[in-house]
């Protein structure tokens, strides 16, 4: 085990005028390149919890130790240039333009102008906004998703080791929420910060963290641990019942695709001649065969119905397999695609298209009963 | 009095739909005022034309001697403003810093009261402390046009959104950097709009200070009234309004273009 990046020892943060502490005698210890999730009901102190990191909020006693040294004295400001701070309101100065926003940091530590708009530019690339277009707007152009991209990578701004992020995609509709989360994975794959992240959302702790503190009262860990293991074992029953009843279910979301063996289905490849594809079906007892093109990519189902109905070419129908999965994808993201058509399966592809197999609504359900009669195993 | 703008951050859509309606009203500030500055202007040019001048009149209204007046009431104007800015402004910082908020409802109140005196008894309470001149008049209007600003500047720094501020700190922006470069900056509209009010009274009531020798155009007023002389009272008064009237307009166009870009 490597030596923690940041440790927060004994910790208590009492506000003034209040007998209950906010946080009481807390020993969090964040190892270097995980994402470590606080995750809790409101008021628990979670996000007291992360502002006590970069001493937004003072604590009352302890230490906090960033980088091996005891940063509970000096300079709070220095210290927060050391650390990416993003948070749910994303808060871009509007009167400031988006490369000088991102630039904050790399200006506040004196860098040479031309090193910050380089910089800024990088940074934008990085959370795929085109520098060119956005550099000079302004925050006010910006939509919801867009202005917590550039919150974040602002916060990159001065490549910080750390970044403290306080319900950072709390504010943003759900799909949206949905496409920040995975390219904010995809980003961490390549950086490997070190990264302490406040929800509330139990679903995005566990798509998220690579351990997750479920936090109660005064910022008490109820058990600290990777989503697998809590979400199979629930130390107790407030972890339990914070994970609410599906938490057997979410574990598809730790899950990808490309992990779990894939069903097949008949093929058709042009040119479809209907007798063949009749007697295809046929034999294999299936209602539906899958038809690709000449790259195989899948193109659409085709049922006896379609066959039967078909006129003119088949080959030249327009792509309508609506659910397509890739084996990046979470399985929760196949279980949610195949509720959404009527096949009870999502047709599995590479980046290019190309067709690799089925991923079924039955193997999905095998799967959770496995997980589950584990979970149960393992407690008793 | 004009209440404080009001500049709440909203996303993106709205402010767009926000920034049209502002620019609309900033455009109506900008049309208005000076349609009226014209017309007195012609209503000026009629009388200087039609009006029958005799010589006493004449005498009254010598140009050279408007001129001086002029002079003198933009004197008053000027300093009585610099001195509020300069006050009213770092007061306005200062209660809006952390763990001020008790000095702040006082000052508001006691300038309030301040205001409530009409100028004119403002002006004669200064000079029994202060003796006769235009020096009485710029300190009296000052603690006249004092709330405005400070109002403004508070309202100004108040309104930046939370969110910013806490970001910017967040980032390691010490206080002064956070009140430099976020807070200040944008709470200038704000600022300014008070900066604005407090110009325009100071520009009109300096027509006052001649009652205590400290000249302006107040003095072509008087000696009209003095002599029966209604075309000098005429144009004393619509000099001190189109003079109050260009200040106005300039203010607005500070307004304008002093605004931070993106807000």
């Amino acid at each position: 085990m490597t030596e923690p990046l940041i440790r927060l020892e004994e910790v208590t943060k009492i506000y003034p005028g209040m007998e209950d502490p906010a946080v009481e005698t807390l020993n969090l210890a964040v190892e270097p390149g995980e994402i470590l999730v606080l995750v809790g009901p409101s008021g628990c102190g979670k996000s007291t919890t992360l502002r006590l990191i970069n001493r937004m909020i003072e604590p009352s006693s302890g230490r906090i130790i960033y980088e091996g040294e005891d940063v509970t004295r000096g300079d709070p400001n220095e210290l927060r240039r050391r650390m990416g701070y993003v948070i749910q309101q994303v808060g871009l100065f509007p009167h400031r333009t988006i490369a000088e926003n991102i630039a904050t940091v790399p200006r506040l530590l004196k860098w040479p102008d031309k090193k910050c708009r380089a910089r800024a530019d990088e940074l934008l690339e990085l959370v795929s906004m085109d520098p060119a277009t956005y550099r000079d707007r302004y925050p006010r152009e910006l939509s919801g998703g867009q202005a917590q991209r550039v919150g974040v990578a602002r916060a990159l701004g001065a490549d910080p080791d750390v970044l403290l992020m306080d319900e950072p995609f709390g504010a943003i509709d759900p799909i949206t929420r949905d496409r920040l989360q995975n390219e904010f994975l995809r980003l961490q794959g390549e950086l490997k910060k070190t990264i302490v992240f406040v929800t509330h959302d139990v679903d995005e702790a566990v798509k998220m963290g690579d351990r997750i503190a479920i936090l109660r009262e005064r910022s008490e860990i109820a058990q600290l641990d990777t989503p697998e293991r809590i979400l199979t074992n629930p130390a107790d029953d407030f972890v339990g019942n914070f994970l609410g009843s599906g938490a057997i279910l979410k574990t598809l979301t730790l899950r990808r695709v490309g992990d779990i063996e894939l069903s097949s289905v008949p093929l058709l490849r042009p040119p479809v001649d209907r007798e063949q594809a009749l007697r295809l079906l046929e034999e294999t007892g299936e209602r539906n065969a899958l038809l690709l093109d000449r790259a195989e990519r899948p193109l659409r189902w085709v049922d006896r119905r379609a066959l039967n109905s078909f006129r003119g070419n088949l080959d030249a129908a327009r792509p309508s397999v609506s659910v397509l999965v890739q084996p990046e994808d979470t399985l929760h993201d196949a279980l949610s695609g195949m509720l959404q058509n009527s096949m009870g399966c999502a047709v599995v592809t590479d980046r290019g298209g190309k067709y690799l197999g089925v991923c079924t609504i039955e193997s999905l359900a095998q799967l959770l009963i496995d997980t589950g009669k584990e979970a149960e195993a393992s407690r008793a | 009095m004009t209440p404080p703008d009001r500049q709440p951050t909203l996303p993106a859509a709205a402010g767009r739909m926000r920034s049209r309606v502002a620019s609309l009203t900033g455009n109506l500030d900008l049309i208005v005022t000076p349609v009226i500055a014209g017309i007195l202007l012609l209503l000026l040019g009629g009388v200087w034309i039609y009006a029958d001048f005799d010589p006493t009149t004449l005498r009254i209204l010598e140009p050279d001697q408007l001129l001086v007046q002029l002079g003198e009431q933009l004197y008053v104007a000027f300093f009585s403003t610099l001195l509020v800015v300069v006050i009213a402004v770092p007061i306005g910082i200062l209660v809006t810093r952390e763990g001020a908020p008790m000095l702040k409802n006082f000052l508001v109140t006691i300038l309030g009261l301040g205001q409530a005196i009409p100028a004119y008894g403002l002006i004669v309470v200064f000079f029994i402390f202060m003796g006769q001149g235009a020096t009485t008049v710029v300190v009296a209007l000052a603690t006249f046009a004092l709330l405005p600003v400070l109002r403004n500047t508070i309202v100004g720094l108040e309104q930046v959104d939370r969110a910013v501020i806490e970001a910017g700190r967040g980032m390691g922006m010490t206080p002064v950097q956070s009140l430099l470069r976020t807070e200040l900056p944008l709470a200038v509209p704000v600022i300014l709009a008070g900066i604005r009010t407090a110009t325009v009274i100071n520009v009109g009531m300096a027509a006052l200070a001649f009652l205590i020798g400290g000249g302006g155009l107040g003095e072509t007023i008087n000696a009209g009234l003095k002599l029966n002389r209604p075309t000098a009272i005429f144009v004393g008064a619509v000099l001190v309004a189109l003079v109050a009237l260009t200040f106005d307009i300039l203010g607005a166009l500070a307004q304008r273009y002093l605004r931070p870009k993106g807000v």
